[in-house]
C-alpha cells in the first residue's frame, strides 16, 4: 500500500508493506538516525516525533502515519548540534548509539517543559528521560549536560 | 514479531466491529504490547479514524476515549482537578513518556493484563466500560467476563468526589511492578484493588480500617519478581500506606 506523510518538512510518497514498522521505513528512506536497540519496545533508541509528540517508531505501523508530519534527528541537525556538543563537553558519550534517541527526546522535553519559561528540575529531567536507555554510562555526563544546556538556553 | 497481511482504518464504529468478528484480525490499540506478540494477523483494525482518543466531561462524568493516550491521562488537567496526583501516580512508572504517547487507555483495560497499573487504578474509581455492543457495564464486571470480540468505546468514570491513592512496588523505576495497589474512599466506604500478584487486578469493598485485612483476602502468586509470600506481605504494605494516605487526606 502507498503512504504519503511529512519526513523532515518534505512530502513523501512511499511503498509500504502492511505490517511495516514506521522504524524500517524511515531507515528505508535514509534516516539512519533511527534505531533498534532492544526488540522489547523500552529503550528509546527509535524515537522520532509524530506530529510534534515523541513516539517509539518501533511500534507504530507505518501504514498508520499516513497525512501526519515525522521528524527525525536528520531534520533538526542544528538543534541536534548544539546540544551534541553539551553532551560531548561532559564526556557523557561512549559508544554513542543512543544518542540519537536521545536527542530527539531532550528536545521533545525543552518543547513540552519549558514551553513558559519554565526550567525541569533534576527529578522531572530524570522522568521525562526515563524511557532512553544507555548501556556504557550511569547517566551522569547525560544529566549534567541536560541541565547545563537547559540552565544556559533558558537563563 | 506479529505478521501483517492487511491493515485498515475504519470510518464507522459498525465497521470496525464486523472486521472485529474474524478471528484471524485484530484491534491494535497502541500497538504496543501487540507488536511483542507472535503469529499471524489478517487485518489489523486502527480505531485511530473514528475520534476515540478525546477526554470529555459532562456534569457527573469523565469520558475517556479508548485511543487516549496514557500519558493523556497523566497530563490531563480535568483528571488532575478531580482525582489529585492519582493518575499521574498510575502511568508516570509505566516504561517512558515516549511509550506513553502511544500506549493506549483502551488497550490496557481491554487486555486485562496482569501486570496492568491502568486497570487496578480505574478499579478503585465509579468505572464503567462503554462496550459497541454490550453497551455500559462496570468495570469490575468487565474484568470478569470472557474476552470476546466486542469494541472497547471508551471508560466513564464519576465525578464522584471521591479520595483516591495509587500506589506501587518495583524492583527497578519503569520496570513491570511487582504489585500495584489503589485504594478509594468516601463516606466510610472504601474500595482496594490489587494487581500484578501476579494476576490480573481484582477489587474489594472493605473500610479504612478494614484496608489492610482486605488486602489479605486477595490470592497472590509468584513469578521471577517476587514469590508470593512476598507479595502477600507487600499487600499488607502498601493497602496501610494506602489507608494512611486517604485518614490523611494526602493524596
Amino acid at each position: 500500500m502507498e503512504v504519503q506523510f511529512e519526513l523532515n518538512g518534505k512530502t513523501v510518497r512511499t511503498e509500504v508493506e502492511a505490517g511495516a514498522l514506521l522504524l524500517d521505513v524511515l531507515r528505508e528512506l535514509g534516516c539512519y538516525s533511527v534505531k533498534c536497540g532492544c526488540e522489547t519496545t523500552n529503550c528509546g533508541l527509535c524515537t522520532v516525533w509524530v506530529d510534534g509528540t515523541p513516539r517509539l517508531s518501533c511500534s507504530i505501523l507505518a501504514a498508520a502515519i499516513q497525512g501526519k508530519a515525522v521528524t527525525t534527528l536528520e531534520g533538526l541537525q542544528e538543534e541536534a548540534a548544539r546540544f551534541g556538543a553539551y553532551l560531548a563537553a561532559e564526556g557523557a558519550e561512549q559508544c554513542g548509539y543512543c544518542s540519537p534517541g536521545f536527542i530527539m527526546n531532550v528536545l521533545a522535553m525543552e518543547r513540552e517543559l519549558c514551553a513558559s519559561g519554565h526550567c525541569p528540575d533534576r527529578e522531572e529531567i530524570r522522568e521525562y528521560l526515563a524511557g532512553n536507555l544507555c548501556r556504557c554510562t550511569g547517566y551522569a555526563g547525560q544529566m549534567r549536560a541536560v541541565e547545563k544546556y537547559l540552565r544556559e538556553r533558558r537563563g | 514479531m506479529i505478521t501483517v497481511k492487511n491493515y485498515v482504518k475504519p470510518d464507522t464504529l459498525e465497521e470496525a466491529y464486523e472486521l472485529n468478528q474474524k478471528r484471524a484480525n485484530r484491534v491494535i490499540g497502541g500497538m504496543m504490547w501487540v507488536r511483542m506478540g507472535r503469529g499471524n494477523v489478517n487485518t489489523v483494525i486502527d480505531l485511530s479514524g473514528l475520534g476515540l482518543d478525546q477526554i470529555t466531561e459532562s456534569e457527573t462524568d469523565i469520558h475517556i476515549g479508548c485511543m487516549c493516550t496514557l500519558r493523556q491521562l497523566e497530563t490531563d488537567r480535568r483528571l488532575a482537578e478531580e482525582f489529585g496526583d492519582f493518575f499521574r501516580e498510575c502511568t508516570r512508572h509505566i516504561v517512558g513518556v515516549q511509550f506513553r504517547n502511544g500506549a493506549t487507555v483502551g488497550g490496557s483495560i481491554f487486555g486485562r493484563y496482569g501486570f496492568s497499573d491502568i486497570l487496578t487504578a480505574f478499579l478503585v474509581l465509579d468505572t464503567r466500560v462503554k462496550l459497541y455492543k454490550k453497551g455500559i457495564v462496570p468495570l469490575s464486571e468487565f474484568v470478569r467476563m470472557e474476552r470476546d470480540r466486542d469494541i472497547l468505546e471508551e471508560l466513564i468514570v464519576a465525578k464522584d468526589g471521591r479520595k483516591a491513592v495509587y500506589l506501587s512496588e518495583r524492583r527497578s523505576q519503569t520496570d513491570f511492578p511487582v504489585l500495584t495497589c489503589a485504594a478509594s474512599e468516601k463516606d466510610g466506604k472504601a474500595v482496594l484493588a490489587i494487581g500484578a500478584r501476579p494476576m490480573k487486578a481484582e477489587s474489594v469493598e472493605t473500610t479504612l480500617e478494614g484496608m489492610e485485612d482486605a488486602a489479605d483476602t486477595f490470592p497472590y502468586g509468584s513469578n521471577m519478581r517476587g514469590s508470593s509470600e512476598y507479595r502477600r506481605h507487600l499487600g499488607r504494605v502498601l493497602a496501610g500506606r494506602a489507608k494512611k494516605a486517604l485518614e490523611e487526606e494526602n493524596v
